[in-house]
């Protein structure tokens, strides 16, 4: 096993963890303002892609504006949801909301079914981006790298916002006690908005990406990713940003490893040890990586 | 300045606050005093809108404010300082007392105002970017009540401002607090304490079970025997 | 006195009409709606085994198909032909391919291997909070999915196990149901039972108590995975195939939107979130195919009788969150008390539900006078 080997492994984790990492840093806001486990949220990734795949296939757009669109129906999407499903339980148990975001992951995924049927569909993205530069053993596509470059990116931006802004200060305050900060004169539904904003661009976002990827989209093409996303956002330390992608980040090479250094019998077995690691690390630091103690909401 | 009208709130089944009436003027001091679990701090929720009463109607300088959002109410001048401080524990000083802040426009007003906090509490303008958690309780309480003066508040809530402070931190706590009413704040007190509360407040409302059981001038209630013998340990 | 406490009206509405259904259903071994009996049945032990979780001790576990899975899995070791063994599971060590059981053993031991892996798992899992543990228990399916599609040798990979003796009948199912609704129906009641609500409802007060609450999360989680198994077990034969896919997050997803919908604070919930979401959506599946109604052509719509249950338990989970049934565990009870045997062979009893009847009949009628 050579040191290129590793290198380009390692590499390669970046480039699949950075959509974890973009998917993480949704869930982990979220998280950390509402304390919900927003099942929904990979559905979001489908919903982006799905969206893309219209708007390219059926009117023809250019891709700037296919982008731009997608992630603006992502966004509304998500703002419909939290309107709907998880705002009338913003005081209730917390086992309720997780239930309601499954349900409604089940009623998007049942939509987008309905409405495109079940068939995997083809999805193609222009040609410079899923065009692949080799640099040695390492293969990368423009798209990889811009998508490792808008994470980096992404997480200084976002923390920039959360430690400089007004608004950003609101939802720090939101997640560290609610209550105090309904006081203070915040409204809350204006900051949990604008974290659904944020989460659901970014989950439709990813979605793109994901589906030029694969070259392919399904109704179920979110589940996978938003599940492997959220479990980064939880070992990282889920309402951390900067957990979220160090979460997604370890993820993706964690799988990688799995899939290239254990012996062949076990590859298949990368799902699983995904959960695993998760299992071992909430076990050691029960609040994730980065984490940081906190008795639920106060 | 305030004045809320047969008020009435329930948990679920549970009737926490029935038929309340109090009214507070401009300049005044008023405590709000009565045994754990009476509803005081139910009532201080009603006023700063965390809570929608089933009956009756509050008014603010003559504005009614029974169906307004928590935020807009503090844009009207009503800060409630709520029970166990609640403060920001994962953020700094500095930025508790910029949340505090939130709604202020002027900066110079909010320089004003924190300089003023700083006069008031030294030991935070020592500390201001320290993280919130690591004050003693006393010290969280003089933060929940500096943030609370950022804001220019036309009438203070404080809710159990003593809980779970030692007696001489609640001296100091307390010798604060005179020090607002003289500087002209309206203030509504709820305490357990019911000594210091009625020391240091003009009038006084007893709180029983949700209902007000007596008025009168806190000067009055020192003296008077039934409530010494309830709620001052006969002292 | 209402309706509903009158003993004779709760036999047959509880349990006689149920039987005689019951017993209809099991002279028709093949019928289309057997077979939704036979479901119907099955789900009632799944959802009543999850509501012990998810309902009675303040967890949320997302990971019942993974023992439903060990349950029909082992207990196909036990009942699968010896000659299907050989082909299709090397693996096995060859006392497993040439023992065969009677189907309730069989299904026994697959409910037992259930609750030791939920033994094992609980020990490390059940100790973290709230929502960290709902998705370790969501965890728990992707690895035994994982298992099951790699351990060919003897799982047979993901092409799965077909031909699962027709063990399933429905007597055998609705036997298998009222034991385990009986046990679960003793247990709440007992002082234990008392103690599980206790944690339920303020975990840090019961440990002060000296409660044990990771020890009874971990026994009620074994419980409720010995019944999964059994369910399992049940469905893999009704079925008659085994495959991972069929044991994940769809299953799991289903059996928790059942039981929350049926109610999940009482084990009648489980009976009636069963019976709903056994037979509402098969009412609703012409849908999908595109009928006619009212000479307007539908189009076809795959997948709408999931959508309109996945809205039907957002809309009950904001505006009814005890579901269906609420608190009342009037059907259990019914089901479980003498006097409402005695009932149904009492004369006088008779006649005070007819009394009741009248006296219903002529409020009616008292309505319909003041209105004209």
């Amino acid at each position: 096993m050579s040191i290129e080997y590793i290198i380009s492994q390692l590499i390669n984790g970046l480039r699949l963890g950075s959509v974890y990492a973009m998917v993480a840093i949704g869930y982990s806001i979220v998280y950390g303002i509402l304390r919900l486990i927003n099942f929904a949220h990979g559905d979001i990734l489908t919903v982006g892609a799905y969206t893309a795949l219209t708007l390219m296939v059926a009117f023809g757009y250019p891709l700037w504006l296919v982008i731009i669109l997608s992630i603006i129906i992502s966004v509304a999407m998500g703002l419909l949801i939290e309107r709907v499903a998880y705002r009338p339980l913003r005081n209730a148990r917390e086992e309720t909301t997780l239930v309601s975001s499954l349900a409604v992951s089940a009623f998007l995924q049942n939509l987008i079914t309905m409405v495109f049927s079940e068939q995997r569909k083809a999805f193609q993205l222009p040609d410079w981006l899923t065009e692949i530069h080799t640099y040695g053993i390492v293969k990368l596509s423009t798209m990889n790298i811009i998508i490792f470059a808008t994470t980096i990116f992404l997480l200084i931006f976002l923390s920039i916002i959360m430690k400089k802004t007004r608004i950003g200060m609101a939802m720090r305050a939101c997640s560290d006690n609610q209550r105090a900060a309904a006081l203070m004169g915040i409204n809350i539904n204006v900051v949990v908005a604008v974290a659904f904003m944020i989460g659901s661009a970014l989950a439709g976002l990813a979605g793109i990406m994901l589906a030029g990827e694969y070259k392919t989209v399904d109704p179920a093409m979110g589940f996978a990713p938003g599940l492997k996303a959220f479990v980064a956002a939880v070992l990282g330390g889920i309402g951390s940003l900067g957990g979220a992608v160090l979460g997604g980040f370890i993820l993706g090479i964690a799988e990688m490893a799995f899939a290239g250094l254990l012996p062949t019998s076990i590859t298949p077995y990368r799902d699983a040890m995904v959960f695993v690691l998760l299992i071992l690390v909430l076990l050691v630091k029960p609040n994730g990586i980065l984490g940081s103690d906190e008795g639920g909401r106060s | 300045m305030l004045k809320m009208q047969n008020v009435s709130f329930s948990y679920g089944a549970i009737n926490a606050v029935r038929d309340v009436s109090l009214s507070i003027e401009d300049g005044e001091m008023v405590s709000l005093i009565g045994a754990n679990g009476a509803g005081k701090t139910t009532v201080l929720g009603i006023i700063s809108g965390l809570l929608r009463p089933s009956a009756g109607d509050i008014t603010f300088g003559g504005e009614s404010i029974v169906k307004t959002p928590p935020s807009t109410i503090v844009k009207k001048g009503i800060v409630h300082v709520p029970e166990g401080r609640q403060i920001f524990a994962k953020m700094t000083i500095w930025e508790n007392l910029r949340l505090g802040g939130y709604k202020v426009t002027n900066r110079k007003l909010f320089q004003e105002r924190v300089e003023y906090a700083f006069d008031l509490f030294p030991i935070l303008k020592e500390r201001k970017n320290q993280s919130a958690g690591t004050l003693s309780g006393g010290e969280q309480q003089m933060l929940a009540i500096a943030r609370a003066l950022i804001s220019g508040p036309k009438l203070l809530l404080l809710d159990e401002p003593s809980l779970g402070l030692s007696p001489l931190i609640t001296r100091q706590v307390f010798g604060v607090i005179s020090g607002l009413k003289k500087a002209g704040i309206t203030m509504l007190l709820v305490e357990q304490n019911a000594y210091e509360a009625l020391q240091i407040s003009d009038r006084a409302y007893v709180l029983e079970t949700g209902s007000i059981a007596m008025t009168g001038k806190s000067s009055d209630f020192i003296n008077n025997e039934d409530i010494k013998k309830a709620y001052l340990g006969g002292v | 006195m209402r309706l509903r406490d009158n003993n004779v009206f709760r036999f047959w509405s509880f349990v006689g009409i149920p039987l005689m259904i019951i017993i209809i259903a099991c002279f028709h071994q093949g019928g289309y709606y057997t077979h939704l009996i036979n479901t119907f049945g099955i789900y009632i032990i799944l959802v009543a085994s999850l509501n012990l979780v998810n309902g009675f001790s303040g967890m949320f576990s997302m990971g019942h198909a993974a023992f439903m899975a060990i349950g029909a899995y082992v207990s196909a070791y036990f009942t699968l032909p010896t000659d299907i063994k050989y082909s299709f599971l090397p693996g096995l060590p060859h006392w497993l391919k040439d023992i065969q059981l009677p189907f309730l053993a069989a299904m026994l031991l697959g409910s037992i291997a259930a609750m030791l892996v939920a033994l094992v798992v609980g020990f490390c899992v059940l100790r973290m909070k709230g929502h960290y543990l709902s998705v370790a228990t969501l965890g728990l399916i992707v690895i035994v999915r994982s298992v099951l599609d790699n351990q060919d040798s003897i799982t047979n990979g993901a092409r799965g196990i077909t031909g699962l003796p027709d063990h399933a009948v429905t007597w055998t199912i609705f036997f298998v149901a009222v034991v385990v609704m009986y046990i679960l129906h003793r247990t709440i009641r007992s002082g234990f039972g008392r103690e599980l609500i206790a944690i339920r409802d303020d975990t840090v007060a019961a440990r002060t108590m000296g409660i044990n609450v990771t020890k009874y999360r971990v026994l009620i989680f074994a419980m409720s995975a010995f019944f999964a198994g059994a369910g399992g077990a049940l469905w893999g034969h009704l079925q008659s195939v085994i495959s991972g896919k069929f044991y994940y997050y769809d299953m799991s997803f289903k059996i928790v939107q059942t039981s929350i919908i049926g109610g999940v604070y009482t084990l009648s919930g489980s009976i009636v979130g069963s019976l709903f979401m056994t037979f509402v959506p098969e009412f609703l599946s012409p849908l999908e195919s595109g009928l006619q109604i009212f000479g307007v052509q539908l189009p076809e719509m795959y997948g709408l009788s999931n959508l309109i249950m996945a809205a039907f338990l957002v809309v009950l989970i904001i505006f009814r969150r005890q579901g269906l049934v609420g608190y009342s565990e009037n059907i259990v009870n019914s089901i479980f008390s003498p006097d409402v045997y005695k009932a149904a062979v009492s004369p006088k009893e008779y006649k005070k539900l007819l009394g009741i009847i009248a006296s219903k009949f002529t409020r009616l009628l008292h309505k319909k006078d003041n209105k004209s």
